[in-house]
């Protein structure tokens, strides 16, 4: 594998660009694994890498149905954040964003992670004293997070509509200055590019058909490449958690339902980081590409079809331009949407469940691509010791029956 | 954009509609008898189908009345309306077989 580095830039520029070597291999699947990770994602991806490269585990495979970072790690809108509300979250989504913040180093691959902060904003008194409770939640846990008032957003979001004679006027809001985006493809590949190169194997267009189970332990998986035996079994396939779950004969508190987002046409820059408005039900970044980002929430009934419905796309727009009324004149390019596993709580379910060896990260819902580094690398912890690592022992699969929910419903962002 | 025929107003457009999620759930008789496990899975855990789901929605912006769904959710076809109460008659299988044969 080619270091990337300035130097090699040059070297290879001067033959023309014709000798980089593939960043991954495409290996045929072997017939045994210690750790076998359904689900080619990030969080996958992730998992692999940090097992090899932290943990020691380096035979390791990860299947992936389609292509490496084609479901929801491609269809998400790049959001990087840590602003939840209870400790056990912010203890995690915090880790995961200061391994993002290294993360480019780490990998030798620029994951163009950019902090233009994070806004919240506010449209009346009470979602003001909501957002107050809020960021002093965040400070009390060392993490950062400030008020803004209407002239500092103004200053900020010169195009947003800051008037009294706005839909929905906006009253205030607090930004989390280290939140921002990332780019989605950057953060699959470099983790699959890294993980190859420690050993681990990704097998693409490997669909897991069935799960081996003899006694209570996993002993391998089915799949259109023929039978792959392993003691240790992880599943990181997002919308899908139900119905591998399913397959290895037990149920997950989860609801599949589509969250869109759309892109326009690109434009030059005049939005800094990522705005949301939880009560209007839109979220606005723009891209460096400069096309203009928008997510809204998640379609109303239960659907494992990646396309979204009409209804929720315009209202998405309509929200959007009540607080961008310029963007009117934009014209939209692309829309998509993900099938997200939402759980009652709106936290995810990551950790061991009841059949030994078999390890599950998902209930992700709308916030896994932010989740990525901290959930490969707690899941990896995990898997090695078969302990649940300090940081996930809050969002294990056993929490619902304890009656120990961690409801986050709120600071997911948008409503599902 | 579903189009529902509801079963007395006719057909509407989705957006007048809202999914109530899994139907023929059944509240356990004695919630007093049942473990943590058994109650937790009775609140929390939904049949979450890839294929024909069986599913409460309510016409809440029309005649408000509940009505029994099945529906594809990949697709979205609708394959059946049929009222509270009632089993989907189609290819004949009630309604344990037809939760049986789409987890399979």
């Amino acid at each position: 594998m080619d270091k990337f580095s300035l130097l090699q830039l040059a070297k290879h520029s001067l033959k023309g660009h014709k000798n980089w070597s593939p960043q991954w291999r495409s290996p045929e699947p072997k017939k045994t694994y210690d750790v076998v990770i359904v689900g080619g994602g990030g969080q996958g991806l992730a998992t692999a890498y940090y097992l090899a490269s932290k943990y020691g585990v380096k035979n390791v495979a990860v299947l992936e149905k389609g292509w490496i970072g084609g479901g929801n790690t491609g269809r998400n809108t790049t959001v990087v954040r840590s602003n939840y509300f209870y400790p056990e979250s912010t203890n995690f989504f915090d880790h995961s964003l200061k391994l993002y913040e290294n993360l480019s180093s780490e990998l030798n691959y620029n994951v163009m992670l950019s902090q233009g902060g994070m806004t919240v904003l506010a449209h009346s008194r009470h979602d003001m004293e909501m957002l107050e409770r809020w960021s002093n939640s965040l400070q009390l846990q060392g993490v950062d997070a400030e008020m803004l008032s209407c002239a500092e957003i103004e200053k900020q979001n010169p195009l947003l509509d800051i008037s009294k004679n706005a839909r929905f006027p906006i009253w205030g809001g607090y930004i989390q200055r280290r939140g921002g985006v990332a780019r989605h493809d950057a953060v699959a590949w470099g983790y699959a590019r890294a993980a190859d190169s420690l050993g681990v194997d990704i097998i693409q267009n490997c669909e897991v058909t069935d799960i081996q189970i003899s006694g209570n332990s996993v002993s391998g998986v089915s799949t259109n490449q023929g039978f792959i035996r392993a003691d240790k079994v992880a599943f990181a396939v997002a919308g899908h958690t139900s119905v591998l779950a399913e397959m290895a004969g037990f149920s997950v508190p989860i609801v599949s339902q589509p969250l869109q987002a759309m892109v326009s046409e690109p434009i030059k820059p005049c939005l800094e980081g990522v705005v949301v408005s939880p009560l209007v039900h839109a979220y606005v970044s723009q891209s460096d590409r400069g096309e203009i980002l928008i997510g809204g929430g998640a379609d109303r009934y239960p659907s494992y079809g990646q396309r979204g419905n009409l209804p929720v796309l315009e209202e998405t727009v309509t929200a959007t331009l009540g607080l961008y009324p310029s963007f009117s004149r934009l014209k939209l390019m692309r829309q998509w949407a993900g099938i997200v596993d939402i759980t009652p709580d709106s936290s995810p379910i990551i950790g061991k469940t009841s059949v030994t060896g078999l390890y599950i990260s998902g209930g992700w819902g709308t916030g896994g691509f932010k989740a990525i580094p901290a959930g490969g690398d707690t899941l990896a912890y995990t898997i090695a010791h078969d302990q649940p690592h300090e940081l996930i022992k809050p969002f294990s699969i056993d929490r619902f029956a304890k009656g120990s929910l961690i409801d986050e419903g709120a600071a997911a962002g948008v409503a599902h | 954009m579903l189009r529902i025929n509801c079963p007395f107003c006719g057909i509407r457009d989705e957006e007048e509609f809202d999914c109530g999620g899994e139907a023929h759930v059944t509240r356990p008789e004695n919630p007093a008898n049942l473990s943590d496990d058994e109650w937790s899975h009775y609140l929390f855990n939904k049949v979450n189908t890839k294929g024909i789901l069986l599913e409460r929605w309510r016409h809440t912006y029309g005649c408000r009345q509940w009505f029994n769904m099945a529906r594809h959710t990949v697709s979205h076809e609708i394959i059946e309306i049929y009222p509270m109460g009632s089993f989907p008659s189609f290819n004949g299988m009630n309604v344990e077989n037809v939760v049986k044969e789409v987890e399979a």
